[in-house]
């Protein structure tokens, strides 16, 4: 005898056959947020098994304390379903390449072009030193958010909050570059411009060792979800957006510079991302059903403990916003949007700004 | 013509250039001192000395790049489902897709979070972006892999077993293989995981077979969404193996290192040949139907690309450095895959079980029994027979393979190390740990579970070595179950609630298709706790009687 088997269909096309779950074109193994699964969804839900979740002999290997790949303990906050969470911005690779490329082509296109038309020559004097120095030391900052949330993102306990993480790392990990890169290169057009003062600036400037200090503290937080938390709901509305767009954005163009704030407005756009991302987790976990009231304690020792950080951050960057020839901006209004902002953020997920 | 103006030359500007680039980014870091960085995952190595990027990365010309690449991939699925692919594609091919791609997206992602261990514990932040881009591309991979499995679940002509993919892979007897691989990456000793099971190995030599090999066969099998995705992905490959040897060269520095690195690179080069040549093997010979004479066998495409390629160019190398590297374990490896027929053991190991997963498995037929015994001579005797078997019994109403006692078949003991069976028989060996019994399939994976994964090794503490742990022997989850049973609560039966996920053929026909009712009455049992119940005299007769191994009754 020989083997020879039959096929009986011609075709390997969907269609070809009709037989049991011939149509059956849907990833079934999983909720869908909504009616319909969306891409994002399909291509995330459930990468990172879960013993709960189909992983039928638990995790296979295990550290030598006996816990597995992923434990819920990474964190001090409570779930009754990790599951639960999408991210609102449905970021997957192509999305992600799509948006991050379309960025880095802007920004460059914006610097050769500004430095084409001499742009940099004609940057206020004082203006030059600001750039030199403070946006030179805000490079870090973004880059020590970038490091601290690339090393949360190991730790989450599903795929959806790991690779939110992970974008969000990699968009802060972008700007640090950006803003280093452009720096470099409007350097070269301006004589005498330092561009190792930004790191000198970031170390031993007495009024940047508040924000180093809040950023050491979340780099240094062994809980990844505060990590994210910190990073997103306090620091990023107190100090991020109070320097990024209440000083930078909004005084450049009075002081000659039409350049800066389209490099940073990037970070503004990615922001809003990773805050709508941020703030559905946690909103899910201040709301649920069997941990809500641990959460928000939690939670709210995270805000006290870092808007006291962020303030002080704040507090001793005030005296750049009196250091350019044009001042449009003033750091009490500034300040009094940034609280406002936070304020709102905190609303949304029933915590409270402690008073100062 | 050197005179002429181009544009370029009109619009050119002064500029950095891409080593300077890389300086001032690899400054963005610096030595924290109001709270130092939190504790990440142990590793018991020493790395003083910052690994170098002679990649020179920066993420301005990254992430452009990477666009393009998805550009072209993402055309390129466009356009094979206008040039109507499906209908020209063999399906013995894309049912093994089913477990592939249910497997893969996992050790991808896992390759992502493992950069964020390597990631803390290099000094320096030369190697800062390597690292990012890396997990960024393992990210890309992950996804980009389960948008292709969705792909081929919209459009090709039996969904079933993609459908459930993820859920399948945390369950299935072929798939806790690749879960040993993906969670090799990121448990244990960090190194151990992140750099040399990872990148040293499994990146720098075994995406080869993984991502090249499978591609070229994918396309001689009318499927050209899988070359297109993956070459792609390999394409990303270099810079991670860049990553991998700049760590590598910093942890030789430290004479200290040179035991665990040796250790580690025994360890994850036998794995990574057990697992990888395991599931690629099959894939690619068992997978396919283009019987070419001409082309590379897996074997021979194994000992271009991982005995020339990797063994003698970068791994011998390394005793340089006074690493000791074992060259019998690689002499050791290539004879199991020809002289020991291991890609053969283990597609018939997945045949055997074929009910209990959540793919269609096709019989063998003439045409590639005579290309596996010219590639592979003595194939025929150990192995025709077989398929013949299996062929005759793909038909509802024979009794299922896996318990047919016509055949001769003996189901395998499970390798507690590498969770791919003992099927080399002669080679099982045993050995406790915490006074338990267990069975692996090579000295080798007794010498990875017992000695390597363990809180000292030769003497010295290794408090960051990670365990085995966990159910590992799938067969034991379902002991003394029957298989209609067992498959139902895996989930693998279609949304009929009796036809199995998995079928013995490719017969696109109800009436052909296996039900529960056609497997009902067969009771599971698992080799290593039934061994555990023998007496001391019992089991050493049944191994003795294991290793001669098995003959297959001739088929009439």
């Amino acid at each position: 005898m020989t083997a020879v088997p039959s096929v009986s269909v011609g075709s390997g096309a969907a269609g070809a056959a009709i037989f049991p779950d011939s149509d059956s074109r849907k990833y079934r193994y999983f909720e869908p947020r909504s009616k319909r699964a969306t891409h994002y969804e399909d291509v995330t839900v459930d990468v990172q098994p879960d013993p709960e979740r189909y992983l039928l002999q638990d995790w296979i290997i295990s550290f030598p304390n006996g816990k597995g790949a992923y434990t819920k303990d990474n964190t001090e906050a409570l779930s009754a379903n990790w599951h639960a969470f999408r991210a609102p911005d449905q970021e997957w690779e192509r999305t992600h390449y799509q948006r991050q490329s379309k960025i880095e082509a802007m920004v460059q296109a914006v610097i050769a072009n500004g430095r084409k038309s001499g742009a940099p020559k004609s940057f206020d004097k004082a203006w030059i030193k600001i750039l030199q120095n403070h946006l030179g030391a805000w490079k870090h900052v973004e880059f020590g958010l970038g490091t601290s949330l690339m090393q949360a993102q190991r730790y989450g306990y599903t795929q959806m909050i790991n690779n939110a993480t992970l974008t969000n790392s990699s968009y802060k990990l972008r700007l640090a570059q950006d803003i280093t890169l452009y720096l470099a290169e409007i350097g070269m057009d301006i004589q005498g411009f330092d561009d190792a003062a930004g790191k000198r600036t970031w170390l031993e400037d007495k009024g940047w060792q508040g924000t180093r200090e809040a950023i050491e503290s979340i780099m240094g937080s062994p809980d990844y979800l505060e990590q994210y938390f910190a990073t997103n709901i306090v620091f990023e509305p107190l100090v991020g957006e109070l320097f990024r767009s209440g000083f930078l954005m909004q005084t450049a163009s009075s002081n000659g510079d039409f350049i800066t704030p389209p490099v940073i407005s990037a970070a503004e756009a990615d922001y809003e991302r990773n805050l709508a991302n941020t703030i559905d987790l946690m909103h899910l976990l201040v709301t649920d059903n069997q941990h809500a009231a641990h959460n928000k304690k939690l939670f709210q020792g995270w805000v006290n403990k870092h808007v006291a950080l962020a303030n002080k951050a704040a507090a001793g960057l005030q005296p750049i916003w009196s250091q350019p020839h044009s001042k449009p901006v003033q750091y009490a209004d500034a300040r009094a949007q940034s609280v406002e902002r936070i304020k709102k953020i905190l609303g949304e997920l029933g915590l409270t700004f402690p008073k100062e | 013509m050197s005179g002429t103006l181009t544009l370029n030359k009109i619009t050119a500007q002064r500029g950095i250039s891409v080593g300077e680039a890389a300086k001032k980014i690899a400054d963005l870091g610096w030595n924290p001192s109001y709270v130092q960085e939190a504790m990440t995952f142990p590793t018991d190595y020493k790395i003083a000395k910052a690994p170098k990027d002679p990649m020179k990365q920066v993420l301005r010309s990254y992430f452009p790049m990477q666009e393009e690449k998805d550009n072209r991939v993402y055309g390129a699925l466009d356009a094979a489902l206008r040039g109507d692919m499906f209908r020209n594609v063999e399906p013995r091919w894309v049912e093994w897709m089913k477990l592939f791609l249910a497997i893969i997206p996992f050790p991808e992602i896992s390759a992502a979070r493992s950069m964020a261990m390597v990631g803390r514990l290099a000094p320096g932040e030369d190697l800062r972006t390597g690292f990012t881009m890396q997990m960024v591309d393992e990210f890309r991979h992950s996804t980009i892999q389960m948008n292709l499995k969705k792909w081929y679940m919209e459009n090709y002509i039996d969904p079933a077993g993609f459908d459930i993919t993820e859920e399948a892979f945390g369950k299935c007897y072929a798939t806790t293989i690749g879960r040993q691989f993906g969670e090799g990456f990121i448990t244990g000793d960090a190194i151990t995981s992140a750099n040399v099971y990872l990148t040293v190995v499994a990146e720098t030599a075994f995406t080869n077979t993984l991502f090249v090999a499978m591609p070229s066969e994918a396309a001689r099998n009318g499927d050209y969404a899988l070359p297109t995705v993956f070459l792609s992905v390999q394409s990303d490959e270099s810079r991670h193996i860049g990553n991998g040897h700049s760590m590598l060269m910093s942890m030789l520095k430290e004479p200290e290192n040179h035991l665990l690195l040796e250790r580690d690179m025994r360890y994850a080069f036998w794995q990574n040949h057990a697992i990888v040549d395991a599931a690629i093997g099959t894939f690619i010979e068992y997978g396919t139907t283009n019987r070419d004479k001409t082309k590379e066998s897996y074997a021979e495409m194994w000992h271009r690309w991982i005995f020339e390629d990797y063994y003698r160019t970068y791994m011998l190398p390394l005793e340089k450095y006074g690493i000791k590297i074992h060259h019998d374990d690689v002499q050791t490896a290539w004879k199991r895959l020809t002289e020991k027929h291991y890609v053969h053991k283990v597609a018939q190991f997945f045949a055997v079980g074929w009910s209990a997963n959540f793919w269609r498995i096709e019989a063998q037929t003439d045409k590639d029994f005579e290309w596996f015994e010219h590639k592979y001579p003595g194939w025929y005797a150990q192995f025709g027979e077989f398929w013949k078997w299996y062929e005759k019994l793909s038909h509802r109403g024979q009794t299922n393979i896996l318990f047919n006692s016509d055949v001769g078949y003996v189901y395998p003991h499970r390798c507690w190390s590498c969770l791919v069976p003992c099927l080399i028989r002669e080679d099982i060996v045993t050995d406790e740990i915490d006074g338990k019994l267990y069975t692996f399939a090579h000295e080798i994976d007794r010498w990875t579970a017992v000695e390597a994964f363990a809180g000292e090794y030769q003497g010295r503490p290794t408090p960051a070595m990670g365990r085995f742990s966990g159910r590992r022997e799938w067969e034991s989850v379902y002991h003394n179950v029957d298989i209609a049973d067992a498959i139902k609560d895996l989930g693998f039966v279609r949304t009929d609630g009796k036809t199995l996920v998995a079928q013995p053929h490719l017969r696109f026909d109800e009436k052909e298709m296996w039900t529960l009712d056609d497997v009902r009455g067969h009771i599971l049992k698992s080799p290593l706790l039934t061994l555990r119940e023998m007496s001391p005299a019992d089991r050493e007769a049944h191994l003795a009687d294991y290793r001669k191994g098995f003959t297959i009754n001739p088929c009439n």
